[in-house]
């Protein structure tokens, strides 16, 4: 009896292997695309990264020294660091006001669907088109948001013209920009959840806000991580928007890791360091995005 | 078998034939090349790639490209792209070693340096002894010496011909001046109290505008470092010399100048910005490049049409000087059409095309005919009085930028301190911590 069964696991397999052999043909094109578009490029960024690379001159492996130099470059840590704040705030701002704007939009009023349009237009517009548009608003004396401010009484602000102003007003662009997108995803799932544990909790006599907290959040917590992984990972990478806006100034005040890395590999062609800030910058995006993901099999769970 | 032999014989009898018959042919063509004159038809047929940066000049070239066409048979394609990715699309592709363009124009303070130890440009010394590679009607003799110097490399080799220069001149708003009873600053202590007098933040007035934002601030610092006689780097092997008393007193001159008198959010301008406050009439100087005529003058975009009055840069205690930024055009050594290309520059950066850059208001050439031309000045489009005083910077023009590879890093690390310094930091600990961030890097670039 053993034996039979022996013989026909491996029948099966030796089947199942003939089956599957033909197809195994078509992974080829896949592989042979990825293995040139991107796992090429990155073990030869990897390899870039080890040599004093310099666009005009000879490139002499120096092992680590890229690597070494960043770790005391001032420039790069300060870069960090202003990636983090950007980050920080432009992902918080939009996920909050995203959310809410969605439970607005969820509820059924007059003009909804004109709104609900209007309010997703930014989305739509180019970040490039968008950023040079803010950038005239910004202007200290002939933009329109001082104009604005001194409507009110407000003394004037320099917004993206001085150091301490410039991360925050850049949130103001990235808010305006991306909210909508957040507000899209929460909606969709707000459309998809049940009715019944709401009436359920009417008869209960729940209040509005123990339903959003007891109901509506859990059951929503999925997508909000959603967005929050792909918000969290579009705001690390953010470049346009800074690069069009401030590039990256007044000073070096608000350049983030992007717009340092372009520095690097364009303007100085310093192409060693730029892909050591680019193995990096990679390193902090996985890490972070395996941090999400596992907060993402959380929010399943719970 | 057989038959293949035969046919190889016979090649090698019809080649032998051939050179025999070649040979003198050769020697007739090359005879006539020597005796004939130059002829602007000897390329015709052939078409050449132009890469330009975005600009009145690339305008200019487009627009006139049919006539070179006719009068040379060369045809071009040119490709219009903005200055700062033409600059990466031109180190990157000249590396490469397989460039997709002939024949491109670029800026002699920004890359000069590297295309020459890349060893990319094609050198034309010999051409241009040639008679018949080089027509009377060039007038070669006409450029300036400081436009050769900025197209020969260190060791003599003539690898590109220049084309414009921009000098530094102030602009002013005549009737901002005539308000307050100010005249023109001579130097740069009445620049300093004259930008006082004009300075009315109440009224939205800026006494000075001019350059704030990292990088491209640092030419606005070089030109007032010509005033104590300096330039930035000196000696061999190459040391900044940015951390001198003169270098700060200089810097203390800029953060003052621009953050006392200059308007809020200065530490981000440009020269876009600075121009925008400018034609609105809402900032009395403003010293920049000399390209900025055209727009100032121009009914459609600006306010103080009519009102602007254009003068030397003011001297300071120890020199007085106009920084200068020549952009030049060059081929490349590996483009297969090197003669047409060479005649498509002898062209673009001709006598005539000069004038004609020159009358719209869009540079100055680093020739003196064109600016003395009685046709050429009757028909200009901006005042006279700015190529007036255009020719009156000649004499004082002196170098910008240091002649580095690293020119941009450079711009960026003392661009920073300039911008710290108009946020409040004292000038010589920020000038001092640039200048030690910036020396291993020129060190390093002066050793490979």
């Amino acid at each position: 009896m053993a034996g039979a069964d022996v013989t026909i696991a491996a029948g099966t397999r030796t089947a199942g292997e003939r089956r599957l052999r033909p197809y195994l043909l078509f992974i080829w094109p896949a592989l042979i695309v990825s293995s040139a578009v991107i796992i090429f490029p990155w073990i030869f960024t990897v390899w870039m990264s080890l040599n004093d690379w310099h666009i005009g001159s000879k490139q002499t492996f120096i092992g680590l020294d890229n690597y070494v130099n960043l770790m005391t470059n001032r420039r790069f840590l300060e870069s960090i660091g202003h990636t983090i704040y950007f980050t920080i705030l432009a992902v918080i701002l939009p996920m909050v006001l995203g959310t809410v704007s969605a439970l607005v939009f969820h509820k059924k009023f007059r003009g909804r669907g004109f709104f609900r349009t209007l309010f997703i237009m930014p989305m739509m517009a180019t970040p490039v088109a968008v950023s040079l548009i803010w950038t005239m608003m910004f202007h200290p004396q002939l933009g329109v948001l001082n104009y604005l401010l001194s409507l009110v009484g407000l003394p004037p602000s320099q917004w993206v013209y001085a150091p301490g102003t410039v991360i925050p007003s850049l949130i103001l662009v990235e808010i305006w920009l991306w909210t909508p997108f957040v507000m899209i995803i929460v909606l969709g799932g707000l459309a998809s959840l049940p009715t019944e544990p709401y009436e359920a909790a009417l008869i209960d006599g729940a209040s509005q806000w123990q339903m959003f907290w007891k109901i509506t959040y859990p059951l929503v917590a999925p997508f909000l991580v959603v967005a929050l992984i792909m918000r969290t990972i579009d705001a690390l990478k953010v470049f346009e928007t800074i690069w069009v806006i401030s590039n990256g100034g007044p000073g070096t005040a608000s350049e983030v890791l992007n717009v340092y890395l372009y520095a690097q590999a364009f303007a100085y062609n310093q192409v060693g360091t730029a892909s050591a800030v680019v193995v990096v910058f990679f390193g902090i995006i996985v890490a972070l995005s395996l941090v999400l993901l596992w907060a993402r099999q959380k929010a399943k769970w719970a | 078998m057989s038959s293949r032999s035969i046919t190889r014989r016979r090649a090698l009898q019809g080649a032998a034939v051939l050179g025999g018959l070649a040979a003198p042919m050769l020697n007739t063509v090359t005879a006539y090349s020597q005796s004939g004159a130059f002829n602007w038809q000897r390329f015709k047929g052939q078409q050449v790639e132009v890469l330009m940066e975005t600009g009145p000049r690339a305008d200019l070239m487009k627009k006139y490209q049919k006539e070179f066409l006719d009068q040379t048979g060369i045809k071009l394609g040119i490709e219009v792209i903005p200055e700062q990715q033409a600059r990466q699309k031109v180190a990157i592709e000249l590396n490469s070693g397989k460039p997709s363009f002939d024949l491109f124009n670029f800026a002699f303070h920004v890359q000069k340096r590297q295309f020459e130890k890349g060893g990319w440009l094609l050198e034309i010394t010999d051409w241009l002894k040639d008679p018949q590679m080089m027509p009377a009607e060039y007038e070669l003799g006409d450029i300036s010496k400081l436009g050769m110097s900025f197209a020969t490399t260190s060791d003599g080799k003539v690898n590109a011909l220049p084309i414009l220069c921009d000098y530094f001149m102030v602009y002013y708003n005549k009737e901002l001046f005539a308000k307050k009873g100010v005249a023109f600053p001579k130097t740069l202590d009445e620049m300093m109290t004259a930008a006082a007098a004009l300075n009315d933040p109440a009224a939205g007035i800026s006494g000075f505008v001019g350059r704030g934002v990292r990088n491209a601030n640092v030419v606005l610092w070089t030109q007032l470092l010509s005033g104590w006689g300096q330039e930035t780097v000196a000696g061999k092997p190459l040391k900044l010399i940015t951390d001198t008393p003169d270098a700060i007193a200089s810097a203390a001159y800029y953060k003052k100048l621009l953050s006392s008198y200059g308007p809020a959010g200065i530490a981000g301008f440009n020269w876009n910005e600075a121009q925008g406050l400018f034609m609105q009439g809402k900032a009395a100087m403003w010293i920049d490049a000399t390209g900025f005529a055209a727009p100032v003058e121009d009914k459609t975009k600006s306010r103080v049409v009519g009102k602007v009055g254009y003068g030397l840069p003011p001297s300071g205690p120890k020199g007085h000087g106009s920084v200068t930024f020549g952009t030049g055009m060059a081929i490349p050594k590996a483009s297969a059409r090197k003669e047409a290309a060479y005649y498509t520059m002898l062209w673009m950066t001709g006598r005539t095309m000069a004038g004609r850059m020159l009358q719209v208001g869009g540079g100055i050439p680093f020739r003196t005919n064109p600016l003395k031309d009685p046709a050429v000045l009757s028909s200009l489009t901006v005042p006279r009085e700015w190529a007036e005083c255009a020719a009156g910077c000649a004499p004082i023009s002196m170098p910008g930028l240091p002649v580095i590879v690293p020119v941009t890093e450079f711009r960026d690390v003392i661009g920073t301190a300039l911008t710290n310094l108009l946020g409040g930091a004292d000038p010589a600990t920020e000038m001092k911590r640039a200048t030690a961030e910036f020396q291993p890097v020129l060190d390093k670039s002066e050793q490979s």
